[in-house]
């Protein structure tokens, strides 16, 4: 689409591009901010339910899902270090790396919420509604719309870092351009980092 | 003030033959001006559709009793009039269209930060104003809610809600991403020499709005997706049955929409403080009075949203504690006013047609700013609360403040927009019968208010009968002056005399570049000296 508003000297601030990176961040986080604020509301007002229904979830599958993502964030930063170093190879495989990474969080979501499919907890089922009580519905319900949309930020960051390390190979996103790595990396600590929030919340306190 | 070399005889962006030809040179463009006349004409499309919607109710309020439909069809309407026209017309209004044309050029830039992601927030937008109107021409009967989607009511209707909820959602998103586009503009592509202290006043409302937009817009679109997650799964978190409370709905909800009253005040604003400093040919009074009033507004008004939920049920403390903050958030508005007044003391004033919809705006803007008193404090909104007062408040700031305002700024930047003077006969003429109209169409509804009839019914009560009628005749009057103002600017915009380049004399740098402006806005990047500054008369 450049050809159609050919501006003499092409645009490139790398400035520019972070600080808009870091508006969206903040974006996502009032985002997410609504939910926690819903979700502290339920806890204060079912104290007892929340703790009850929080034995539910497993808490190893979180515990290594909340590494899995920990150990992505440094693989991630280290490829934007190797980008910085011109070591193009080595950012190649820490990409491929952090995608591997993702997937296999997805993965043991996928099975953490087949159980709770198996025992029949989801949305608005049958054995949640008649079987347990209003704490636990909103628990649950906040469980799979938080961990949900968390999963589908895994998702949009992965496709972004699949932009990235395809840009990366063709030598479009270098040393001297390494906006969208960098930018990709931020995004993908964020979802990192709302996944500290919510393992806590859901998983941890009793 | 020191500016670019011009070049007169360069190519303007309406005449710049890209790789595309036709409508694609539009749709495809990422130049700013051209987007933001992509969205000065899907607004007004849609703008037509809202007035028409509009004009329907008040012709069912003729009368009491069913006069053209009947209970059911007038809630579909007044939903349907009341999304498009604030998530689709004003939310966006100013800033999608002035914002993208003038912004950069404001200050002296040749587009803004990222022109892609410019046109993909129009794309955005055309999704989500389609989306919307799948629900009406879709499914099972058009959505009934209200423009506020109050839980319980918005999952338990039986009317098609999910698509206009998603197109609420998506049109949120266009807002964020223009918002951010600004921020980024602003920050990092002012000229050499423009700092922020020397930035016009309408880039710096353009400021203040892109942080609403950014920090309040996504506060709604999760709470609508919970709504839609309500109505599918049954999630609970706003259904009384399932342990969830729908009065958390309505906070979630208020804590952007009331925000998002000064995302659209807030631009008006800034348009008028360029339009009276031009025509008073006058340095603006009180220039940091009103970046500090403007960037005041829009911190406090992040704090007020629970007066819209006094009677909703919420502790006496929390109460109070709105109704101050919402009287503390009118001192900016005033200081304002005041500025814009001053600035016309003692200035040559030229009464062109851009000045009438500028002190016409003002003279509104008191109206809906009293009377929003009226509301903010608790005992007479308790009494008025949910009645036509709030309907007449809320049209006199909204369609009274952004609609005078968006007129007052097409008026002002037509010229260097279409590179052609619109008729100034038939400018004023249609000016004089929208206000007129304007004044008879909700005037009364405040009348009707503080006597009782409640909003949002297709009856009344027979006593209402004679202020509806003259509610109704000033809707047609108001819509004969649109209808005029429109059809003079269409007309003009192809065949009216050639502009020059500075027809009112302004000092701001859009007034420096050729009518239309070039691709590039300008040949040399401006600089400003140490005593230029935007209104420097």
């Amino acid at each position: 689409m450049e050809h159609v508003t050919q501006h003499s000297e092409p645009h490139y601030d790398q400035e520019a591009s972070k600080l808009g990176m870091w508006l969206f961040i903040f974006t996502e986080l009032l985002l997410f901010g609504g939910l926690f604020i819903v979700y502290s509301i339920y806890r204060f007002l079912n104290p007892v339910a929340f703790e009850m229904a929080g034995h539910e979830l497993n808490m190893t599958i979180g515990a290594i899902n909340t590494i899995i993502l920990l150990v992505s964030s440094m693989t991630i930063a280290m490829s934007t270090s190797a980008l910085q170093k011109k070591d193009k190879k080595l950012t190649v495989y820490l990409l491929v790396i952090t995608i591997i990474l993702a997937i296999v969080f997805l993965i043991n979501k996928y099975f953490e919420w087949g159980v709770k499919f198996d025992h029949g907890i989801w949305p608005g089922s049958e054995h949640l509604i008649n079987d347990m009580g209003k704490g636990e519905i909103l628990f649950f319900g906040l469980y799979f719309v938080m961990t949900g949309l968390h999963a589908l930020h895994i998702i949009i960051g992965m496709i972004v870092i699949i932009v990235a390390l395809n840009k990366v190979q063709k030598g479009t996103v270098n040393a001297d351009r390494p906006s969208l790595l960098e930018n990709a990396g931020l995004y993908w600590h964020l979802v990192d980092l709302i996944w500290i929030f919510l393992f806590p919340l859901f998983y941890l306190i009793h | 003030m020191q500016t670019a070399v011009q070049i007169p005889h360069d190519v303007s962006y309406l005449d710049y033959k890209g790789k595309y030809r036709g409508i694609f040179s539009w749709i495809f463009s990422t130049d700013h001006k051209r987007i933001g006349l992509l969205y000065m004409y899907s607004m007004m499309s849609l703008f037509l559709v809202g007035v028409m919607l509009g004009l329907a109710m008040k012709l069912e309020l003729i009368a009491p009793g069913r006069t053209i439909m009947g209970p059911q069809a007038y809630n579909a309407v007044f939903t349907v009039h009341g999304v498009i026209m604030i998530f689709m017309i004003v939310i966006p209004g100013l800033p999608a269209v002035f914002g993208n044309f003038m912004l950069p050029i404001m200050i002296g830039a040749k587009d803004v930060a990222f022109p892609k992601l410019n046109l993909l927030s129009w794309y955005i937008y055309v999704l989500g104003a389609l989306l919307v109107i799948s629900s009406v021409l879709f499914g099972n009967g058009i959505p009934d809610t209200g423009w506020t989607f109050y839980a319980p009511y918005s999952f338990k209707t039986g009317t098609n809600l999910l698509p206009a909820i998603f197109g609420a959602f998506v049109l949120g998103f266009s807002s964020i991403l223009t918002g951010l586009n600004f921020i980024v503009t602003i920050h990092r592509m002012r000229c050499p020499g423009m700092t922020w202290f020397k930035m016009p006043l309408f880039p710096w409302t353009l400021y203040g709005t892109a942080w609403i937009q950014l920090l309040a817009t996504p506060v709604v679109g999760i709470t609508l997706v919970l709504v839609a997650l309500e109505r599918i799964f049954g999630i609970g978190v706003f259904d009384p049955a399932l342990g969830g409370d729908p009065i958390l709905y309505q906070h979630l909800f208020w804590i952007y929409s009331h925000p998002a009253v000064y995302v659209m005040i807030l631009p008006a604003m800034g348009a008028i403080s360029e339009i009276i400093p031009t025509f008073s040919q006058k340095h603006i009074f009180g220039y940091k009075a009103i970046i500090a009033s403007t960037l005041a507004i829009a911190f406090v008004g992040y704090f007020v949203w629970g007066h819209h939920m006094f009677t909703s049920g919420m502790s006496g403390t929390a109460q109070y504690t709105f109704s101050i903050l919402t009287f503390i958030v009118a001192i900016p508005s005033a200081i304002k006013v005041f500025n814009w007044i001053s600035t016309m003391h003692q200035g040559s004033i030229n009464p062109d047609i851009p000045f009438l919809w500028a002190v016409t705006f003002i003279f509104v803007f008191m109206i809906g700013g009293f009377s929003g008193l009226v509301l903010g404090a608790l005992a007479t909104n308790v009494y008025v609360h949910d009645t036509a007062f709030v309907v007449a408040h809320f049209h006199f700031i909204v369609f009274g403040g952004v609609g005078f305002a968006f007129f007052g700024a097409i008026h002002y930047w037509f010229p260097k927009m279409f590179g052609r003077m619109y008729d100034k006969v038939w400018a004023k003429v249609g000016w004089a019968f929208f206000t007129i109209g304007f004044l008879t169409l909700y005037s009364p509804m405040f009348y009707l208010g503080m006597m009782g009839m409640p909003r949002r019914y297709y009856d009344y009560l027979p006593e209402f009968h004679a202020a509806n009628i003259l509610s109704t005749l000033g809707s047609w009057v108001m819509t004969f002056g649109l209808l005029i103002i429109i059809i003079n600017l269409f007309r003009s915009a192809r065949n009216g005399a050639i502009a020059p380049m500075n027809p009112w004399n302004g000092k701001t740098l859009e007034w420096t570049v050729p009518s239309p402006p070039p691709v590039e806005n300008f040949d040399e990047v401006p600089v400003y000296g140490e005593k230029d500054g935007p209104y420097e008369y």
